[in-house]
């Protein structure tokens, strides 16, 4: 187990060693910022100060070099357009996205666990079918539109909910929450559940397909045989079963989300990670898109290696397998 | 991976398959409605009331009508409305329908193309070249598709060209990886083998005798990534980041009317919302009906 985790974490530091690189040079090669950050009318005596004091005259592997040994004490480069940390901006705005994926996440397992045991145990009713065409629905509708149509609905129309900003927020643990301010979760409910749809669909297919699958086993016809009621078949036999595609996707759909609050943000001016990368991108401040994205893949390589070790202690045969291997 | 419903004897093993298909009305319903679509994206330039991109056509006078409104001129009734610069929307929604749909099919058979390709060598060749290639498919598939395109298109700017280059970058590996699988199976069967001693070329076993039998999955997943290629291109259109203003698509004609939304003049985003949930939703009822009677896993032993 030591030795699988090891080799886990080398294989991780490699990933972000290579996006790094990657994200680097594809990222400092968009466009010209001196061209936004000089004043059309300066010398050139001038732009070539400024570029100086951004390091932007350097070749590109000095800069990299540079990046890179700051980027290993925590520091991601200078804001071109706020003058301070980049990682300063991301992690100002971190809780804000996490708050918001959080609770679509919540709310995608918590509707869609149930949804998808039920529709997979009665396939055939006109129950099911509804959920089945209802998840369909909901995993083809593009998150923007359906985010639009939310605010349409009840902002404009119905006046229920606030169309967009995050409201008041309360501080606990040094940080904002919405959630624990009075009226907060108003201004939470419909970017949450506009993220969530897309997850939401996705853990009812995969539930009653799985569910599906499990009824057709062997074990289900022996737990059958022996009179088990069928609230334990249902409760033990098949939701053990499903749970190890749904743990698995659920988590790493949870960086897909993360990615996806660019659009929901956007929508719903929610002031977290996805707004500010995309106004970094259109106004090309490149330390904010790099710091952004290495965050995003250091995120992504953490969420990976813990499904693996979700993995292992949920399936007896991956413990086994990686037991060998090790 | 071959279903008993699909045998390769061509002609029997199509009807059979059209016959399977049939049995949902649901999703017969579905491909009607995809191919009105289509027809309707290839057929906009001549069925259009109006020429959008003309603009010595609008009329200023005209703009921000409810739908149902005479022109100014009176020559035209604007059924779905117009937008902030008085063009027709029903117009505008044909062209960009046209828009979406020639960028979602191009991008997929793009996409198509290079991940089966690869794929199909990584299955058969195995090896170096499978675990080079499956690694560069695992690191693709562990960042979410509008991440990378959104990456991709921040680097190289907007355009046609970008976006279709940027959707085939985020779509080649579900091909590859769905190709590669298919491919290790069918790989050990006899009658590649067979093929195999009776000294055909390489090419010609990996195209005429081992693709036609990783086909199947490959058609489910290429309906379903259509869907999605249409919704990403939407989406980036929406942020701004895909196609110019020049070209509209349905994305960015939806982005343009969401500042009215506010004021109630609804029509101008949801209608060009309601084509792209169309399409969208046609696509997968298609693709949902496929992977029903193409996967084998379902269907009683």
């Amino acid at each position: 187990m030591t030795l699988f985790l090891l080799r886990r974490l080398l294989q991780a530091a490699q990933v972000l060693f290579v996006m790094s690189l990657l994200v680097f040079v594809g990222v400092y090669a968009i466009g010209n910022p001196l061209d936004m950050l000089v004043d059309p009318q300066a010398t050139a005596a001038d732009t070539a100060r400024v570029a100086a004091a951004l390091g932007l005259d350097q070749p590109l592997w000095v800069q990299y070099w540079r990046f890179l040994a700051n980027a290993l004490q925590g520091d991601l480069g200078i804001s071109f357009l706020h003058g301070t940390p980049a990682l300063h901006l991301i992690v100002q705005r971190l809780p804000a996205t996490l708050e918001l994926a959080v609770s679509a996440l919540l709310i995608a397992v918590l509707l869609g666990i149930p949804l998808g045991l039920w529709a997979g145990l009665r396939p055939d009713s006109f129950g099911g079918r509804t959920v089945m065409a209802g998840s369909i629905l909901g995993f083809s509708l593009p998150t923007f539109w359906v985010g639009l149509m939310l605010i349409m609905l009840f902002s404009v129309h119905l006046g229920w909910l606030p169309s967009g900003g995050r409201g008041p927020t309360r501080e606990f643990l040094g940080l904002e929450w919405s959630l624990l301010a009075p009226g907060g979760w108003r201004h939470l409910l419909l970017p949450a559940v506009n993220l969530a749809l897309f997850k939401l669909a996705l853990v009812i297919r995969l539930t009653q397909s799985g569910t599906r699958e499990a009824l057709l086993q062997d074990y289900m016809r022996f737990a059958r045989a022996k009179g088990l009621p069928a609230r334990r078949i249902v409760g033990v036999h098949v939701l053990k079963n499903i749970m190890i595609p749904v743990v698995t996707v659920v988590g790493l759909e949870f960086g897909t989300l993360i990615a996806f609050s660019v659009v929901t943000e956007s929508i719903f001016a929610w002031p977290g990670i996805g707004k500010l990368l995309l106004d970094s991108i259109t106004q090309l401040d490149r330390p904010v898109v790099v710091a952004y994205l290495l965050l995003i893949v250091f995120i992504y390589t953490l969420i990976s290696l813990a499904v693996d070790l979700i993995y292992a202690a949920l399936d007896p045969r991956v413990r086994l397998a990686g037991g060998q291997a090790a | 991976m071959t279903s008993p419903a699909l045998p390769t004897e061509a002609s029997g093993g199509w009807r059979a398959l059209a016959r399977a298909y049939a049995g949902s009305a649901l999703a017969l319903g579905g491909l009607a409605l995809l191919l009105l679509i289509v027809a309707a994206a290839l057929a906009a330039p001549w069925i259009a009331p109006q020429n959008p991109y003309d603009l010595a056509t609008l009329d200023i006078m005209d703009s921000r009508l409810p739908p149902g409104s005479p022109s100014a001129d009176g020559t035209l009734t604007y059924l779905l409305g117009t937008d902030g610069q008085g063009r027709d929307m029903l117009s505008a929604i044909l062209h960009g329908l046209r828009i979406s749909v020639a960028v979602g099919f191009s991008a997929t058979l793009l996409a198509l193309a290079l991940g089966m390709s690869l794929g199909l060598v990584a299955g058969y060749a195995g090896g170096r070249v499978d675990a080079f290639v499956m690694r560069a498919v695992d690191i693709q598939m562990s960042f979410p598709a509008i991440l990378t395109a959104m990456i991709l298109l921040a680097l190289f700017g907007q355009g046609t060209d970008k976006i279709v280059i940027a959707l085939v970058a985020s779509q080649w590996a579900y091909y590859a990886r769905t190709t590669r699988g298919a491919a290790l199976v069918e790989g050990r069967r006899e009658y590649i083998e067979a093929a195999r001693l009776l000294g055909l070329s390489t090419p010609r076993i990996l195209f005429r005798h081992l693709l036609p039998n990783c086909l199947p999955p490959l058609i489910v997943v290429a309906a379903l990534q259509v869907a999605a290629a249409i919704a990403l291109e939407a989406t980036l259109s929406f942020l701004g980041l895909g196609l110019p203003v020049t070209e509209p698509s349905l994305g960015l004609l939806i982005a343009n009317g969401f500042q009215y939304l506010y004021s109630g003049r609804y029509w101008m985003s949801v209608f060009p919302g309601v084509a792209l949930l169309l399409t969208i939703v046609a696509l997968n009822l298609v693709a949902d009906r496929l992977r029903e009677i193409l996967n084998p896993r379902l269907q009683p032993q």
